[in-house]
């Protein structure tokens, strides 16, 4: 299958992708009352936690920012990152294997799967975001013209997540422990990325290690942009590159594994 | 002669197991990959189908006809040779895939139809059309976890039906659903083969086929035997079946597993059972008002004064549509030595409607097995009988009246 070729059926199916995506949020609202903002909830909460256990201990690290706020905004902008990269890597390791049945019996382009996945996380996130938007300038974040690079950091962070879920995804197939060992990788990862502590606080010895997590510009530019108001580092460029890399191959792997994929699930 | 809309070129298809995952993944990229082992659940199919042509698909389960329909389908890849389709293929192996049961029948209906590739303006023009089809009422606009089984069905079919196919692939496991909605689809099936469609029927049932197809294809052990006009076929399915289950009372002997409900004290125990038809001929498939041959050959384990034969025929539902033994005739034998064996033989004319019946045999010292119950077997066969010569007619029984219509005066 060639990449045009995949690409051009999965927009002639963007109706059934859109439709798709609509469809799982209006069964989550559904049956719950609050629906929707359940996604905003569950990360919100997350910060609340880490800022109340952590903020006597961390807080008065964070420099070049004076805002009794700023560590708790620091948790809202690392975790909207890392909420976004990690879900979209836990949907895509295991979708293929969640929709066994309809890859077995229906006909039709599989790229629409991982699109709605993506789909779903990303619409999510965009949720999460526009609350934190909303919250900055009561914490007395004026956002600035640095925050449009936003739609940039978004981008990369679903072009990365998706490069590196869709590589595993497809080799999850076949072999079923990547999706248990990733569920404990993404916890560690979750901790050697600076999203509840700044890099400052990291030990020379280990910073070095920093340097190949691509994780780290990535929640790096989501601080600059919403809480220290600067313009993102170049090491967005290294990002670009791996997610390139990684989109690359796991396109490469799907379409070698592609005609296996039916037969194991 | 027009193009085929299906072409099946020496087609194989391999189910492969790796020892390591490892190696799989580099035969991707060239690597040396020789599997572990290897299954082959079909090989050198070859046929083809033109427009407009109805084909049914036979065989025994594990013959192969799923996997070729997930090829034909498109779902799966061939190992070997080509699969070729043209047009628009709708394949209904299994409905409601992908249903969400918090959604309405409307919202899970524009749901499906986009996953048939159909646009947003389409969708919306045909939604009415599936809502009549369905015939739910209000209930379309319901949530589906409000839904009986039934009518969830109701809607999978209407969706996956709303745009006539080139070629439409049906398994038999449609057919579930009640009689009213059954008939529906098959009413439906038969228009749009009427238009021009091809359609390619998976099922056990031959009345299905044969009203259905002119051309039947049987698959065994994965590999395709016949292909040719459906009674024919059929034939040739029974005779394969008739060999098989020869086989199935041996084994069953020598591992001494059951087959299905069996009780007694094993004095006398049923060698083996089978319907015969005229010619002598093993069958499975029987028309209606057929005379076939019941046999049950029988042999004592141990010596007994009395020995009585009975047999039942029940219905899908177990429901005993006749039943008779060698007492109520008086056959009963006397005295049977140890080691003897006996063959019964019970010829009767099949004068059941269609569906599938079940034989209950059963060897005792008197006309209830509660004296003595040497063997009782239920289950021992089951057969399916067809309307294929007499008129259309429903119910379990075939009383074939002669109906006289008389004109009256009309009332002073």
């Amino acid at each position: 299958m060639k990449l045009w070729k995949m690409l051009s059926a999965g927009w002639m199916y963007r109706g059934f992708v859109v439709s798709s995506i609509v469809n799982e949020f209006r069964s989550r609202l559904a049956r719950s009352r609050f629906g929707l903002a359940w996604v905003v909830i569950h990360p919100l909460a997350q910060v609340l936690i880490f800022a109340t256990i952590l903020s006597n201990v961390l807080a008065a690290k964070l420099d070049g920012v004076d805002n009794r706020y700023a560590y708790a905004m620091y948790l809202v902008s690392g975790i909207a990152c890392w909420a976004l990269f990690s879900e979209i890597v836990q949907r895509c390791l295991t979708v293929f294997i969640d929709n066994a049945s309809l890859l077995k019996r229906v006909q039709f382009p599989r790229i629409c799967l991982p699109l709605i996945a993506i789909g779903i996380a990303l619409v999510a996130n965009l949720a999460l975001l526009l609350a934190a938007l909303l919250i900055m300038p009561l914490l007395g974040f004026v956002p600035g013209v640095e925050l449009l690079w936003l739609p940039v950091l978004v981008l990369l962070t679903v072009a990365l997540a998706s490069g590196f879920g869709l590589l595993l995804g497809t080799l999850n197939v076949f072999a079923r422990d990547i999706g248990q060992v990733m569920a404990v990788v993404l916890q560690f990862w979750f901790w050697v990325t600076p999203i509840v502590y700044p890099i400052s606080i990291v030990p020379e010895a280990f910073r070095a290690t920093l340097a190949f997590n691509p994780v780290v510009p990535l929640v790096g530019g989501y601080h600059d942009v919403m809480v220290f108001g600067r313009m993102p580092g170049e090491g967005l460029l290294w990002v670009a590159f791996v997610s390139a890399v990684l989109l690359a191959l796991s396109w490469l792997v799907f379409r070698r594994a592609s005609a296996e994929i039916v037969d194991v699930l | 002669m027009s193009t085929p809309v299906i072409e099946v070129r020496d087609v194989g298809k391999a189910y492969r197991r790796y020892s390591n995952e490892l190696r799989r993944f580099a035969g991707w990229f060239g690597a040396d990959n020789r599997p572990q082992d290897e299954t082959w659940v079909l090989r050198h199919a070859t046929f083809r189908v033109l427009p407009g042509e109805s084909v049914g698909l036979i065989g025994q389960n594990g013959a192969g006809k799923s996997t070729l329909l997930k090829l034909l389908a498109g779902t799966a890849q061939p190992s070997e040779g080509t699969v070729r389709t043209r047009g628009r293929i709708a394949a209904l192996l299994e409905l409601g895939l992908g249903f969400n049961q918090e959604l309405t029948g409307r919202e899970n209906a524009v749901h499906g139809a986009g996953m048939m590739g159909l646009s947003q303006v389409q969708i919306d023009a045909l939604v009415p059309a599936i809502r009549d089809f369905a015939e739910i009422g209000d209930y379309f606009d319901q949530p589906m976890r409000t839904y009986s089984s039934g009518m969830q069905m109701r809607v999978a079919f209407s969706v996956a039906t709303v745009v006539r196919p080139d070629v439409l692939i049906v398994d038999e496991a449609l057919a579930v659903g009640d009689a009213y909605f059954v008939h529906k689809c098959f009413k439906r099936i038969r228009e749009f083969r009427e238009s021009g469609t091809t359609l390619l029927i998976v099922s056990h049932d031959s009345s299905a086929i044969q009203s259905l197809c002119d051309r039947a294809i049987l698959l065994n052990a994965g590999r395709m035997i016949l292909d040719g006009d459906p009674q024919q076929v059929f034939d040739y399915y029974n005779a394969l079946i008739a060999e098989k289950e020869n086989q199935t009372v041996r084994t069953d002997r020598q591992d001494g597993g059951q087959v299905a409900t069996r009780s007694g004290n094993g004095k006398v125990v049923f060698e083996h059972v089978h319907l015969e038809d005229a010619a002598g001929q093993s069958v499975e498939y029987i028309s209606v008002g057929q005379v076939v041959d019941l046999v049950a050959r029988v042999r004592a384990e141990a010596g007994v004064q009395r020995l009585v034969f009975g047999y039942a025929l029940r219905d899908r539902l177990g429901q005993v549509m006749y039943g008779v033994n060698t007492d109520y005739s008086d056959q009963a034998l006397d005295d049977v030595p140890a080691g003897a064996r006996r063959e019964f033989r019970a010829r009767f004319q099949v004068n059941l409607g269609p569906g599938t019946y079940s034989v209950s045999v059963a060897l005792s010292s008197t006309d209830t097995h509660l004296v003595e119950n040497y063997e009782w077997r239920d289950l021992m066969l089951v057969f399916t009988v067809a309307n294929m010569d007499h008129d259309r007619f429903t119910g379990s029984a075939w009383l074939p009246p002669l109906i006289r219509i008389q004109e009256l005066p009309n009332e002073p």
